[in-house]
């Protein structure tokens, strides 16, 4: 390319317990250049780009800086070897200023000098056109403007590769903006390296010149821009697979199950409005979207586990709305959370634990039936562990067999947030006979996948979430990968 | 078995150490050690009446520590647990002074009084904790300054005796209303050596055969997947609180209705205090707390009498007190390192407070 060589990434691992988080990284990013990160949820891109930063330790692999290997403990090191993260929420101290803040990192005497400071703060703001109030506190600020701040700061302290994590999260199109300038700016004319972690596909069509796509903790390609939605979702779901005949609907009856009318749903950073659903006896309904476009907020909503702003939700036709968790499972619906160990799961329990914990109605325990209540379990469920293992022992496949041992047996409804996350093929195969047993039943499912395929062959109904909107599939018969992912990826949505 | 070898170790590890310093420290202000020692094992078990001071201090401070294994087990840290018994010496003396009903019925209202009163103050730490989010740490130490202002106010006020107000202590209890004691030389109460021993196997079979026991060690260890299976979380810290406070208000209510015969003011005399040391100091261990409080009621009983030896201050028991604190939490440190090595046998028991419950991830 005729660029001096920036930064190499060599041979990278990084494990966490089971997880392979990064595998075998080799990348390289040339000066000058704005590199996209892209990768679903877990695919290890954080990881990659906190090591790179030194707010985490790699196991093996090197880091050479214009052609020198190099090693640092912490993100003060990082940034003295000309590194700096922007995290997602901006690691700044809400009681200080401003100025107090673009001062603190940096090196020197106990006795900063503010006026100096304050002339390069005002020089540096004033460049890209940032509104930053020396004397106001931080905790005032909106969060576009502490990202500011932040990218101030790091320039001041002298670095020269700028990492952003999710910076479009939470700020104004304006801000949205001036933050791409300034990037495109420092780039062009500082010659600085910028890479831009993101799940926001149009994001990275407007500012990238390249992209690096993670998958299972591994590089699974990268690419020149410019490039399509629809190119860069198959490279980050990794489709080739052509769409699998659907299973036909096994409803028998038109009553709902679950019926949301009109629901509104909220939180800090988006908010979704009208959301009328029905979902009859038998079905499944996959949620499709980019990470944390709001699926998972549908889904708790669906057991009381969040609180519709606006409009009714029905399970099995009682209005339901408003009504606690713990009601919402009397009901007979099952929740299932993607994060097995922090929801669900009690580490530090044996499986009879478990098992006694969700079947014992008296007030003793009778641990001999537990006991061989778990045995029979474990065998039908085909887990690898015993009776009295303790949960966080298993692996996450059995681990997830032992959520579904746990769930009721005939449940009206299961809301399942990622069934098959961080699951080897053959568990996921499994999980999916299992849940498709159920639904022979009765039981209607509802669950969020990041893995088209598995949302194209399981679901009878696919709800796309994307940008605060969704939106309905409407021709299943003729439904591709290629549409699916361009419709999560923004396009063709109706607004 | 290796596991069971390095958890015991790791319990009688922190005593020891700490013996070792405190020795030292002896001998760096010129007294011998072994005197001392020796003065000390005299204090406690010379005869039949040092002996009986030592079990009455055994007594409250095992129905205390028992007491903070419930709560403890549900992940919560139980500060106020002086309070609660101050609470209980405060509802046991209204009765001891009040109520005029013969002693077989006297006796029993009184200590009901006192797990009333204990019942009760446990159980706002425990509102405030699961309605309105003070953590109950902060409602603990709050709760137990307003027990002590209370049982101050009463003694200074409505209870003061007529001879002369003072701030020291209330009148004496009438003599029915007191615990009798076994006999004239051993002077212990049989009905609170009962008591005790119903509080132990109690605490011990509901944590490990009842389904209240297991919900309690579900929300104790994670109370946002303990929900999410179905357990009634808030209801469980909230029985955890006030079982608790029962508890520790008969330990109050013994220290009014036997020990002192009268109620005074800082009435629990830190040992609830001292019973969260003795849970952390077996993590949570039912099982060790009767021996493990034993030793100290020895420790604390005997060094009584170090003064009139030895011209030492009986504050040395206090130094080792302090000692043993600071070698538990290093003690507690070497086991978690040790069990991050071994995660294959993970320690029954680490104590943990529980997860904030978290609105979304």
């Amino acid at each position: 390319m005729g660029l001096v060589m920036n930064i190499e990434l060599k041979h990278i691992h990084k494990r966490f317990g089971a997880v392979h988080a990064n595998n075998d990284i080799n990348l390289t990013f040339a000066t000058g250049r704005i590199v996209g990160i892209l990768g679903e949820n877990g695919a290890g891109k954080s990881t990659l780009m906190k090591i790179l930063s030194g707010f985490q330790s790699m196991d093996s692999g090197e880091i050479w800086l214009d052609g020198k290997p190099v090693s640092y403990n912490g993100p003060q090191a990082a940034i003295a070897h000309g590194i700096g993260m922007l995290q997602q929420d901006p690691l700044d101290v809400g009681a200080f200023t401003v100025l107090e803040n673009f001062i603190y990192g940096q090196p020197g005497n106990l006795s900063p000098k503010r006026k100096v400071a304050q002339q390069q703060l005002e020089k540096l703001s004033q460049r890209f056109g940032f509104e930053l109030d020396p004397d106001m506190p931080v905790s005032q600020l909106s969060i576009g403007q502490r990202q500011q701040l932040e990218i101030v700061r790091l320039l001041a302290l002298g670095v020269r590769t700028l990492i952003l994590d999710e910076p479009t999260t939470g700020i104004s199109t304006e801000q949205k903006t001036l933050l791409f300038d300034a990037l495109r700016e420092l780039a062009a004319k500082d010659s600085m390296t910028v890479l831009l972690v993101s799940h926001k596909l149009e994001d990275v069509i407007a500012l990238c010149h390249e992209v690096a796509v993670l998958r299972a903790g591994r590089i699974v390609g990268s690419m020149d821009m410019p490039a399509t939605t629809t190119e860069l979702v198959t490279l980050m779901f990794g489709q080739e697979l052509a769409a699998q005949p659907r299973q036909p609907i096994n409803a028998n009856s038109d009553d709902a199950v679950l019926a949301l009318h009109k629901v509104q749903l909220r939180n800090k950073r988006m908010k979704i409005d009208n959301i009328s659903l029905r979902v009859r006896a038998g079905e499944i309904i996959g949620l499709a979207g980019l990470d944390g476009s709001g699926q998972e907020m549908l889904l708790r909503a669906c057991v009381g586990l969040e609180k519709c702003s606006r409009g009714q939700i029905d399970i099995a036709g009682r209005d339901m709305t408003g009504k606690s968790y713990r009601e919402f499972l009397q009901t007979g619906v099952a929740f299932g959370a993607a994060g097995r160990l922090e929801e669900g799961l009690v580490a530090g329990l044996t499986l009879t634990e478990h098992i006694a914990l969700v079947t014992s109605h008296q007030s003793f325990i009778d641990w001999n039936s537990a006991r061989q209540h778990t045995e029979d379990q474990i065998k039908h469920y085909n887990v690898r562990g015993r009776p009295e293992s303790r949960i966080e022992t298993l692996s996450g496949g059995n681990q997830q067999r032992v959520l579904m041992a746990l769930m009721p047996q005939e449940p009206v409804l299961m809301a399942l947030e990622q069934p098959t996350r961080g699951l080897d093929v053959d568990s996921a195969r499994w999980i999916w006979q299992q849940l498709i047993e159920r639904r022979k039943g009765g039981t209607a499912i509802i669950f969020s996948s990041p893995d088209l395929d598995e949302l194209v062959t399981y679901s009878d109904r696919i709800i796309v979430f994307c940008g605060g909107w969704v939106q309905e599939v409407a021709d299943m018969e003729n439904l591709t990968l290629d549409e699916l992912g361009r419709m999560i990826g923004g396009e063709g949505v109706i607004q | 078995m290796r596991t069971r070898s390095m958890v015991f170790g790791l319990t009688i590890l922190p005593i020891l150490a700490s013996l070792l310093i405190t020795a030292v420290l002896i001998m760096l202000v010129g007294a011998d050690p072994r005197a001392v020692f020796e003065k000390v094992w005299e204090g406690a078990f010379r005869d039949l009446r040092s002996f009986s001071q030592v079990i009455n201090f055994w007594i409250p401070l095992t129905l205390v520590s028992m007491g903070l294994i419930v709560t403890f087990t549900a992940g919560l840290w139980n500060i106020g647990v002086e309070g609660q018994m101050g609470m209980g010496a405060v509802f046991a003396t209204w009765g001891a002074l009040t109520l005029q009903l013969p002693p077989l019925i006297l006796i029993p209202v009184e200590i009901l009084l006192a797990m009333l009163g204990g019942g009760l103050w446990a159980a706002l730490v425990g509102i405030l904790k699961t309605r309105l989010k003070v953590h109950e740490i902060f409602g603990g130490v709050a709760l137990n300054a307003l027990a002590n202002i209370a049982s101050i106010y009463l003694i200074s006020g409505p209870w003061q005796p007529a001879e002369g107000g003072s701030v020291r202590a209330t009148p004496p209890f009438p003599a029915d209303a007191l615990l009798p004691p076994m006999s004239p030389d051993f002077g212990v109460s049989l009905l609170a050596l009962v008591i005790v021993g119903v509080v132990i196997v109690s605490v011990i079979v509901a944590l490990r055969g009842t389904r209240w026991g297991l919900q309690l060690k579900a929300t104790g260890k994670n109370a946002r997947s303990a929900l999410l299976l179905g357990v009634p979380t808030g209801r469980s810290a909230m029985s955890a609180f006030i079982v608790c406070g029962m508890v520790a208000g008969i330990a109050g209510g013994y220290r009014v209705l036997f020990t002192y015969g009268s109620l005074r003011p800082l009435v629990s005399g830190g040992i609830g205090f001292l019973g969260l040391l003795v849970v952390l100091l077996v993590s949570i261990r039912a099982l060790w707390v009767p021996l493990v409080t034993f030793i100290f009621a020895a420790i604390l009983g005997g060094s009584t009498r170090l003064k009139v030896a030895l011209q030492l201050d009986a504050s040395l028991a206090g130094v080792l007190q302090g000692f043993l604190v600071l070698a538990v939490l290093f003690s507690n440190g070497l086991r978690e390192r040790w069990r991050e090595t071994n995660p294959a046998h993970l320690s029954e028991t680490d104590i943990k407070t529980p997860e904030s419950l978290k609105a979304d991830r």
